[in-house]
């Protein structure tokens, strides 16, 4: 992994987690932990790899035809990369050879890599934390993993950065949703706030936040229900939620991340296009990646909407939360 | 965004009319269009090419026959295809001839089955079966405590052992409690696994060998894309599921994921989860799937809906009080009842061909209408007969009454009239300019 922790964290003073200089046996323990953490993602990337290694090596190492460029074609459908982000990048292959800029295999090969991954890198994936308190709102569709990643997202905020968090259990919808997210509040032992019965979400935020700002908090969290990007009404109240945290803090939610499935086909382009109307998303969370789907449709939101990844989910597990990054996510398309 | 495939193909093949038969190219040109719709669907590459392959050999010399067009005569060869490809007719579960008939659902993380199995016991319980549910998910926090939340919200019993006994003992515990209490229908809910994650494949495996269900129901989510097929395909491996529920239909998926699932495995798919509610749950007509996947709006749905929600004697009422203008406010408030039975005005929308996609940026408040009703339910007998009583002082009250204010009384009045003046315009067999109605109704 080229991208770590400590790149994407804007932090102030001396960078902290895995960039900072703890001492010698705190950092041994860091080291062993995360050698498991790294065997686990690789045998995740490793299964995502698995399935399009054989159709990219069969194109690649034929003669350049017709039927290359259709296999080609094939196999970023199959990753869900999607009809027009596909079409885009094997025409402009196609170009490239045909004016014999590319010449063997490997040549090729390699530009796919870095076309996906210029596609894949937009805006900035970075997530600033020097607001005190930062903010951070999360949404999407019912299933894709929202309360999961934020119970991960603490875990790793105050466990390896230090920081103290507090998250805001904001889907009051959903049975049992507050449980599952105090129980991830326990585990990540952080500080939790939810609302009294038939609270809404809005209200939530707002109590999570004053409750941030009185103990002096470095991080609030906050979960909102899962919802379909085309019930207006719903969507609306998100917009609500954004609007009453805005109240309070001008410059709030610093960060608004949307969950999207890596097994969602192209309709997460949708999703993310409706969200980001409602609440501007600025950054997608890609869960669910350590199954066998690629997770293509990231690509096309990239390059179409111009929103960045900023998180991949690969386990159930608490570190299994790790940084995107472009570079590695493109080869693991292709490779 | 979704321009129908119907378009698309008429546009393509416009040049074809009057010619009488399809050339090669013509097909060839065709089947690209198709291709990248199902694409577009999600329908997995691989059924894709087979289809269309298939598709192409009954299109090629197929006379342009009738009153269709070359493209419309495309559409209808796709669409027999397609539906045939579905299935078909409707499925349904098995039942055992010897209750309980038990039910394991299974599915990755996040398909929804948890809701659904409370909507599918929600469903065989308004069918007259006494239903219990099982909670075998000890693994994500809090999914038993949803469960017996969704439980008791549909009036069902059930089963849990908490998070720390073993999944397997608690299906097997949960069956042999089903048989004591002499249960109908026992439906076992299990915790989401990924179909590569074997420890966790296993265990289902072995769920399935303790309590022997007469059905096995795959949990789907509409918007999956082309992993389906690997999902399908390894879940048949291990358990060799019945049936599939697709999740989350209310959406704007096109679902292509339910045609690459019955394609690979050949199951049917059951039953259709459309919405937060628990009532929202119906079975699944293939037929009407085919005619999503190609945009081409759900018109059998909306007509069943109609034809169930709509009462007979009343609409021939409506009709007599029409031709001689005696429509009044009372009417009308039974009128926005009998459309609104009929479900979310928004889903009744998107299921007419062609407005589907035009109205989807309409926003629809369904508050609006209690709002309406809220007002008329505010005026008296009379004023309801005759609105045009409705001033000043009167307005006030049924303002303040409604809990709204005049201006909205006043809107509604001019609302009523409008419509009044449509229907009297049908009714004398004019047909009104429903286009301008509809700009107003967006507002």
């Amino acid at each position: 992994m080229a991208r770590d922790w400590s790149d994407i964290f804007i932090v102030d003073g001396q960078p902290t987690g895995d960039g900072g200089a703890p001492d010698d046996g705190d950092q041994a323990g860091r080291a062993r932990k995360r050698i498991g953490r790294f065997a686990r993602l690789r045998e995740s990337l490793r299964k995502t790899r698995q399935a399009l290694q054989s159709e990219i090596q069969a194109t690649l190492f034929e003669d350049l035809s017709d039927e290359t460029w259709e296999r080609l074609e094939e196999a970023l459908i199959y990753a869900d990369v999607g009809a027009s982000t596909t079409a885009k990048v094997v025409a402009q292959l196609e170009q490239e050879a045909t004016e014999n800029k590319l010449t063997g295999g490997q040549e090729l090969s390699d530009r796919l890599v870095e076309l996906l991954t210029e596609l894949a890198r937009t805006g900035d994936d970075r997530i600033d934390l020097r607001a005190e308190p930062t903010v951070i709102l999360v949404a999407g569709v019912n299933g894709t993993g929202k309360t999961t990643t934020l119970g991960k997202l603490a875990w790793h905020l105050s466990q390896e950065l230090d920081r103290s968090v507090v998250l805001a259990a904001g889907d009051t919808f959903r049975a049992a949703a507050v449980e599952q997210l105090e129980i991830w509040a326990q585990r990540a032992q952080v500080g939790f706030v939810k609302g009294g019965l038939g609270a809404d979400s809005a209200s939530v935020a707002f109590d999570a936040i004053d409750q941030a700002r009185r103990l002096r908090a470095d991080v609030v969290l906050i979960d909102t229900a899962g919802r379909l990007h085309t019930q207006d009404n719903l969507m609306s109240e998100l917009t609500k939620v954004r609007r009453v945290i805005a109240k309070q803090i001008p410059e709030a939610p610093h960060e608004t991340l949307l969950t999207v499935d890596a097994t969602t086909g192209q309709n997460g382009l949708r999703q993310a296009k409706l969200f980001s109307e409602a609440i501007d998303v600025s950054g997608i969370v890609l869960t669910k990646l350590d199954g066998t789907a690629k997770g293509g449709i990231a690509l096309a939101i990239a390059s179409e909407l111009g929103i960045p990844v900023k998180l991949i989910g690969v386990g159930e597990q608490l570190e299994d939360l790790r940084p995107f990054d472009a570079g590695e996510f493109a080869r693991a398309l292709v490779s | 965004m979704f321009e129908s495939l119907g378009d698309k193909l008429q546009a393509t093949l416009s040049d074809v009319r009057g010619r009488g038969t399809l050339t090669e190219d013509d097909i060839n040109a065709a089947m690209r269009e198709i291709r990248l719709a199902l694409l577009e669907a999600d329908v997995n590459f691989k059924v894709v090419r087979s289809f269309t392959g298939s598709i192409k050999e009954k299109a090629l010399g197929a006379n342009i026959v009738g009153a269709l067009n070359p493209g419309q005569q495309v559409v209808k060869i796709v669409s027999d295809e397609l539906t045939e490809l579905m299935g078909g007719a409707a499925g349904d579960l098995a039942f055992s001839p010897r209750p309980p008939t038990i039910v394991l659902m299974a599915g990755l993380q996040g398909s929804g089955k948890t809701t659904a199995t409370g909507k599918l016991a929600r469903y065989l319980r308004g069918q007259g079966s006494s239903v219990a549910v099982a909670a075998c998910d000890v693994y994500r926090p809090a999914a038993v405590d949803q469960l017996v939340k969704v439980g008791r919200q549909v009036g069902v019993d059930v089963y849990e052992q908490g998070t720390d006994a073993n999944p397997v003992a608690i299906a097997k515990w949960a069956a042999d409690r089903a048989r004591t209490e002499g249960k109908d229908v026992l439906i076992v809910d299990t915790a989401g696994r990924l179909h590569v994650d074997t420890e966790l494949m296993d265990e289902l495996a072995q769920i399935k060998q303790a309590i022997k269900p007469h059905d096995i129901l795959l949990v789907v989510d509409a918007m999956t894309g082309q992993d389906a097929v690997n999902v399908a395909e390894q879940f048949a491996a291990v358990v060799d599921f019945d049936g599939v529920v697709m999740t989350k239909l209310d959406g704007d998926a096109r679902g292509g994921a339910a045609l690459s699932v019955k394609a690979v495995t050949g199951k049917p798919i059951l039953f259709a989860s459309t919405g937060e509610k628990l009532d929202q749950f119906e079975r699944f007509y293939p037929d009407r799937m085919a005619q999503r996947i190609l945009g081409m709006g759900d018109v059998m749905t909306l007509i069943e809906k109609a034809q169930s929600g709509y009462d007979t004697d009343q609409a021939a009422e409506l009709e007599r009080k029409l031709r001689k203008s005696e429509f009044d406010l009372d009417d009308f408030l039974d009128q926005m009842r009998q459309i609104r039975r009929l479900g979310p005005l928004k889903s009744l929308l998107g299921m007419i061909p062609g407005i589907g996609a035009e109205l989807r940026n309409v926003n629809i408040d369904e508050r609006d209408f209690d709002r309406l009703q809220a007002i008329i339910l505010s005026m008296t007998a009379q004023e309801r007969r005759h609105p045009e009583l409705i001033k000043g002082s009167r307005r006030l009250r049924i303002a303040k009454g409604s809990g709204t204010n005049v201006q909205a009384v006043k809107q509604l009045i001019k609302q009523f009239e409008q419509s009044r003046k449509v229907m009297r315009q049908v009714a004398q067999g004019k047909m009104p300019d429903l286009g301008a109605l509809m700009r107003q109704g967006g507002r």
